[in-house]
């Protein structure tokens, strides 16, 4: 069961990643964009 | 799409989290591997999630050789990344299945070989992009995605016409699932591609938003450099 349970957790821990990797990008470029404004 | 997105989101988590429960805990138990089994139900639509992805980024990547289409070039980028984050998946959770089943993490049997060398392939595709910014670059790209996408099928095919540890295909290669577990696997996949859709929608405008900065700032530092 400790098998199961790791391929499912690592399975979500790679999709919330990568979500947070693109939240993190786009705000970020939120930054840039500011900056530009100015 | 903007405004539909929250909606789309909050269905796609309740897609995902139906198909956890349903893979979890509804799917029958194997008679022969038990539980452990149920990692296929994230594996393998996994792989296909990762697949059409690909696909895509071929597509995505021929239209920008023969047309230099900026939209073509974004939807590849785009495609690939995503395609690479399935990928991942796959190559966890496969070992994580064999580990049990097999008695050992890896073998280095064609199916699992083909699928390494593929997330290499995109995992170098995506640093070229990162890392490289002369004007060829969506050019070079694109000729590595089609060599990236060449590997696909080779993967797909290899645990037909070779010897491979890779259990036989269930669906379309003259091997049978119980209709409960494909249900459950059909649901997971749909959600993985609701999943998938809502990312690269959601990266794509990102990508341009990003050109666009970037020209933007290109521009400023041209004006700046003019001589007064």
């Amino acid at each position: 069961m400790n098998f199961l349970y790791t391929a499912y957790a690592a399975a979500w821990i790679i999709h919330l990643v990568y979500v947070a990797h693109l939240v993190r990008r786009y705000v970020r470029l939120r930054k840039e964009i500011e900056e530009l404004g100015k | 799409m903007k405004r539909a997105f929250p909606i789309l989101a909050i269905l796609t988590a309740g897609l995902l989290s139906y198909g956890l429960y349903e893979a979890l805990v509804a799917a029958p138990t194997d008679q022969l591997q038990g539980n452990v089994y149920r990692i296929i139900y994230y594996h393998v639509p996994s792989a296909w999630t990762a697949f059409l992805m690909f696909l895509i980024n071929f597509v995505a990547s021929v239209t920008y050789l023969i047309r230099r289409n900026v939209k073509a070039d974004a939807i590849a980028v785009v495609t690939a990344e995503v395609g690479v984050v399935y990928c991942t998946i796959v190559l966890v959770t496969g070992p994580l299945w064999a580990r049990p089943v097999w008695g050992i993490w890896w073998t280095w049997d064609m199916r699992l070989t083909s699928t390494l060398v593929l997330w290499l392939i995109y995992v170098s595709y995506l640093f070229l992009r990162k890392f490289s910014s002369g004007s060829q670059t969506p050019v070079l790209a694109a000729a590595l995605a089609i060599f990236g996408a060449l590997d696909v099928p080779l993967v797909y095919f290899s645990i037909w016409f070779f010897r491979t540890q890779h259990p036989q295909p269930v669906i379309g290669g003259g091997g049978s699932i119980d209709p409960r577990m494909l249900h459950v696997m059909l649901l997971n996949w749909a959600a993985f591609l609701c999943f998938a859709g809502l990312v690269c929608w959601s990266r794509y405008r990102l990508e341009i938003l990003q050109r666009e900065v970037e020209e933007t700032q290109a521009l400023e530092a041209l004006l700046d450099r003019r001589p007064q």
